[in-house]
């Protein structure tokens, strides 16, 4: 049988999404369920003098109305942050309490402040417009560079600082910077993104008060996660009383990891009101609510020689969390991205310090990348423009500095088991035809238009796990992925993971990889997921772990299946257990070459008894039944590598900027199904792309969200960009059997610096801020035109 | 989205007599659904016209273009006849928005509501077209009276649009990136006697830049306004486009326009 990891196999769930008949949280309804509306915060600070529900609760169709002061006395607990991390001084990071609903203090515009039950959803609205709420608007920190110099917001939090944070040596970089012919300095602001998925957070509660259990229909991205937290810390249900499911989840991005104050408040609130409970978000209250994601300023330094090697590296960095810390807020500017701020390159020292600030903005978390783009803007915008002061090739510079010997220890914290990041750039050269560039530009040229090119060769730590690491690091819990594969006596199979499809295509990818494990076509094999209910446990789906953590879970219990199946089979062939061979799906005694497929087996092992002629199969100290489960710990992060070309095409007259070709190289490690990872890396691309030129979060100096609808924050669309080039090269990972390395957000990590590098290429070297708009881009133009002008 | 009554009216008669000053007309609701769905506003009637047969449809004479109240963007993009006697007006309609709002959106919705960066207000301005309510008939320049503001009296419905076929025309818009609606969009027309260049999205309402439509009409050729400044004083100034911005966008798509005549 030929092998399906590797084949470009159609996804099996295109058949219920292409078809419309998928089935997300707002498709499920319950019978006599309730419809709840937030009440939420017009202002971005202020504090709640008081709440009059009076008028609300005698509203056409109220059930209910609740608000900051119930869930207090029924000390149902916050949000949290999951990541413990420490200053430079020891001291513990400061975390303000994040209560469901607001009591005392909003925060945020948008923040949930009551919550009204009714008939229906009508007039739930219309109840929540009656909930008055008296507050005294306080002075909002919006600005991340002011919030050090502003009133504290949070009581205890001194300087609105969460935690002043060092990795790497000062000492050795003020030595490695003595030593340098020349100093390359970059100012960037690394701009916030509204993640934007395309189906909004949304809850269904169920109470059932004879079992006295809380099912909740989710949109999550991690459904075991959420009830973890949600148990432990929210105090809504014994962990045993509490359903999470998370079914079809249409896009999460990061913006889906964090259990939210509606999920929290809605389980708690349907055991009071003893109704189901249906909250469904709408658009603009994604906009405000959903977590935000990047949203750094970075002064950062590159010491080089004048031959082009580096020697040192500085960055300094103020992370701007919002109003709350959520559950990767604390780490994603940290050791999601610090470690990763050096690259792919050999630097003998280096530091990254960041300061992370809380401020009156939607909170901020992990959000495609997670810290590495923000890592990966950093020097690569750095190496280009040394490349540029020193006047070198941008590749050949970067080549210089790539470690050619594997395991390579990084300058920061990873050891990076495999790779070959010369292969990469060659080969993104050469589809890219770098070396014609020249000629494009002055086609360009001709026509009044200025040409850039721009290059990034980009590492990220993905597949995020290791417990052992990330615990030391902080981590609040384990990282290691669970699987449980049920063979059932009629030969199907239920394969039960613990990440969380929402886009990866899990239903196809792990059914590809257990039907070359167990020698069974995939049509048998059912993936199961998003079900507290069925799965054992599971972290879920984030920083490109499913596959190099989950997937390798279930590599694993399949071949405990195969294990159990060899002695059952010796049993059923009559021959001992070394003399039995397992391969495409059946097991073969050697000598004889009698056979017995899986299926037989598994049948068997269902059939412990004896009966006339038949024998029960199962050997001494065997079980009966055929289902195993694994858990799995890989012993590292996998690390991805790659390098990405743009060209891009400005008109002077409008800014306008096109991109004109895109080629991306990455190495991914083996690759299971070359076209969904083909699929990641686009969607990536273009989450990049829309991050350079598009996306442009905005508040106003009062801290009301500007940009929140289509009409004005711009996503980007098909016709924004060209077909990409995509290609690939393979080292595989050691962490793990199968040799895989993450895929889900190297598009979105390698990208905005590959564009940012081409447009500031393209502008002679003038730096702009992300995003390019068209109107930034036709400023910079001008001022091109003037020192040109002065020049001539 | 508050509760209203929802009224299908066959004939223009019965619509205006259900028009009172709590209520709407629905035509392809690509304005009016968002804005009572955000809650921005409500009415208690809901007058839907689609089904008034006499409010849809084009008509090309010698010398004018009707274009029926409820007639979609799409359909006057795709019209044979409006491509042969105004380009101009189709790549218009062709260009707004997206696809989906283009098979909604109506000629008669766009110049009721008259949003400040709508496209077509620049053309009616421009082909200094006439318009036809149940009651009277206004010209272009009289019927556009400020930012989301127009001549119409309550009740009173637009009926369809009467455009004068020019004998060149153009039109060249720079999209807001997110909405697609007009940054700024010129609409350049040649008649026989003189040249009209009309601005949309610059200001609060649409409006013709008398200086750039003289120069133009003497000569019209591009050069003849090089280093024509485009003032940007009283021009919008917003998170997507400065007043210079605009100021620089209008001559340099004025040009464009003139050059695609
Ligand atoms: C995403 C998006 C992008 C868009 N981009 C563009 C663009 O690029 N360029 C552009 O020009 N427009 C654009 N539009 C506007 C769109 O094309 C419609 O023209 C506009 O929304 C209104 O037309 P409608 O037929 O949908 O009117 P409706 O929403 O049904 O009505 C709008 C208003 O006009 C009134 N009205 C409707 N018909 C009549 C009538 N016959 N007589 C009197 N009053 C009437 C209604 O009472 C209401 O007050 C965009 C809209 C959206 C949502």
């Amino acid at each position: 049988m030929a092998s399906l990891v590797g084949s470009r196999v159609e996804r099996k769930e295109d058949t219920r999404f292409l078809q419309g008949k998928g089935r997300y949280t707002a498709d499920i309804n319950i019978a006599n369920q309730t419809y709840a509306v937030f009440v939420r915060s017009p202002h971005a600070r202020a504090k709640i003098k008081s709440v009059d529900t009076s008028k609300a609760l005698k509203s056409s169709g109220v059930v209910g109305v609740l608000t900051g002061k119930e869930i207090a006395e029924d000390k149902i607990g916050g949000l949290i942050a999951g990541w413990a991390i420490r200053s430079e001084d020891g001291s513990e990071m400061k975390v303000p309490a994040n209560p469901p609903l607001a009591k005392d203090v909003a925060n945020f515009v948008g923040e949930p402040i009551a919550v009204v039950f009714a008939e229906t959803l009508d007039e739930a609205k219309e109840g929540a417009e009656k909930v008055k709420v008296d507050y005294k608007v306080l002075k909002a920190v919006v600005d991340p560079a002011d919030a050090m110099k502003s009133e504290a917001i949070h009581d205890g939090v001194d300087k609105n600082l969460c935690y002043d944070w060092l990795l790497g040596d000062r000492k050795a970089v003020d030595e490695a910077f003595s030593k340098a012919d020349k100093i390359i300095k970059v100012d960037l602001i690394n701009n916030r993104l509204v993640p934007n998925a395309m189906e909004p957070r949304a809850c269904v509660v169920d109470y059932n008060i004879a079992s006295e259990e809380i099912t909740l229909y989710t949109t999550s991205q991690n459904p075991h996660l959420s009830r973890l937290v949600m148990s432990a810390f929210g105090n809504v249900a014994p962990e045993n009383k509490l359903r999470v499911v998370a079914p079809d989840v249409g896009g999460g991005f990061g913006s889906k990891i964090n259990v939210y104050n509606e999920e929290i408040v809605c389980s708690w609130a349907s055991k009071k009101i003893e109704r189901p409970i249906k909250w469904v978000a709408e658009r603009t209250e994604s906009f405000l609510t959903d977590t935000h994601g990047r949203d750094h300023i970075t002064h950062a330094e590159l010491a080089v020689t004048n031959d082009g090697k580096f020697l040192g590296f500085k960055n300094e960095t103020i992370a701007n969390l919002g109003a709350y810390a959520r559950v990767f807020g604390t780490v994603t500017p940290t050791y999601l991205f610090g470690p990763c701020a050096t690259g792919v390159y050999i630097i003998p020292a280096a530091y990254s310090n960041v300061k992370a600030v809380y401020t009156n903005t939607a909170p901020v978390d992990a959000y495609r990348g997670a810290g590495r783009p923000e890592a990966t803007y950093t020097i690569e915008r750095l190496v280009e423009k040394a490349a540029m002061e020193l006047g070198m090739d941008k590749t050949e510079i970067r080549m210089k500095n790539f470690p050619t010997q594997f395991p390579f220890k990084q300058t920061l914290v990873h050891t990076v088991d495999s790779g070959d990041y010369v292969a990469g750039l060659e080969k993104a050269k050469q589809m890219a035809d770098y070396a014609g560039f020249e000629a494009r530009k002055k086609q360009s040229e001709a026509n009044g238009k200025l040409r850039g090119i721009g290059v990034s060769s980009y590492f990220e730590a993905c597949g995020i796990a290791p417990s052992a690491a990330v615990m030391s690091l902080g981590c609040g819990v384990g990282l290691w992925e669970s699987a449980e594969v049920r063979f059932n006596p009629t030969g199907q199979i239920s394969v039960f993971t613990g990440a969380h499809s929402h886009g990866q295509s899990h239903d196809t990818t792990f059914a590809q990889i257990a039907a070359d494990e167990l020698g069974v076509p995939m049509e048998n094999i059912d993936v199961v997921h998003g079900d507290t209910d069925k799965g054992t446990f599971g972290m879920g789906t984030y920083g490109s772990r499913s596959l190099t953590v989950g997937g390798i879970a279930i590599v694993n219990a399949c071949k405990k299946i195969v294990e159990k199946g060899k002695r059952v089979a010796a049993k059923m062939l009559e021959v001992n257990l070394d003399e039995v061979e397992f391969k495409n799906g059946e097991f073969v005694a050697i000598k004889s070459n009698k056979k017995k497929t899986i299926g037989e087996v598994a049948f068997a092992c269902y059939l412990p008894g004896q009966r006339d002629e038949m024998k029960s199969p199962i050997p001494e100290g065997d079980e009966p039944g055929l289902i195993e489960s694994s858990f799995f710990d890989p012993a590292n992060f996998s690390f991805p590598a790659g390098s990405h070309i743009c060209e891009v095409e400005i008109d002077p007259d409008t800014g306008n900027v096109k991109v004109e070709k895109y080629t991306a190289v990455d190495d991914f490690g083996r690759i299971v199904n070359p076209m969904i990872v083909e699929g990641q890396v686009h969607g990536g691309i273009a989450q990049g792309i829309g991050q350079a030129l598009h996306e442009n979060t905005q508040y106003d100096e009062t801290g009301q969200l500007m940009t929140a609808s289509y009409m004005d924050y711009t996503m980007p669309r098909a016709d924004n960009f060209p077909e990409f080039n995509l290609g690939f090269t393979c080292t595989h990972a050691t962490s793990n059997p199968l040799g895989v390395k993450g895929c889900g957000e190297a598009g979105a990590i390698a990208s905005p610096p590959t564009v940012m590098n081409a447009v500031i290429d393209a502008l002679g070297g003038q730096e702009i801020s992300m995003p390019a708009t068209a109107e930034k881009v036709w400023e910079a133009c001008k001022a091109m035109k003037k020192s040109n002008a002065k020049a001539a | 989205m508050k509760s209203f009554n929802y009224h299908a009216p066959k004939d223009v008669k019965d619509a205006s007599k259900l028009a009172s000053s709590s209520s709407a007309f629905l035509a392809g609701g690509m304005t009016t659904i968002p804005s009572m769905k955000l809650g921005l506003a409500s009415y208690k009637d809901v007058i839907d016209i689609k089904n008034i047969k006499k409010l849809s449809g084009i008509k090309v004479s010698g010398k004018s273009v009707t274009i029926g109240a409820t007639t979609k963007h799409a359909e006057v993009a795709a019209s044979k006849d409006v491509k042969k006697a105004i380009p101009a007006l189709a790549k218009l309609a062709g260009n707004i928005g997206d696809a989906q709002v283009r098979n909604r959106g109506t000629i008669g919705g766009s110049i009721s509501n008259n949003d400040p960066s709508a496209c077509y207000p620049s053309a009616c301005m421009a082909l200094n077209a006439i318009i036809h309510t149940n009651k009277r008939s206004i010209d272009a320049e009289k019927f556009f009276t400020g930012m989301f503001d127009t001549a119409l009296k309550s009740g009173e419905l637009v009926e369809a649009v009467e455009f004068q076929i020019p004998e060149k025309a153009d039109y060249q818009k720079h999209p807001n990136p997110a909405s697609r609606y007009a940054i700024i969009g010129v609409f350049v027309a040649k008649h026989k006697k003189d040249v009209n260049v009309a601005v949309t999205g610059a200001k609060s309402c649409v409006y013709i830049d008398k200086d750039l439509s003289k120069k133009l009409s003497s000569n019209f050729s591009s050069s003849a306004i090089d280093g024509t400044e485009v003032k940007s004083s009283g021009m919008n100034s917003d998170m997507h486009a400065s007043a210079e911005y605009r100021a620089n966008l209008v001559s340099l798509y004025t040009k464009k326009a003139v050059e695609a005549c």
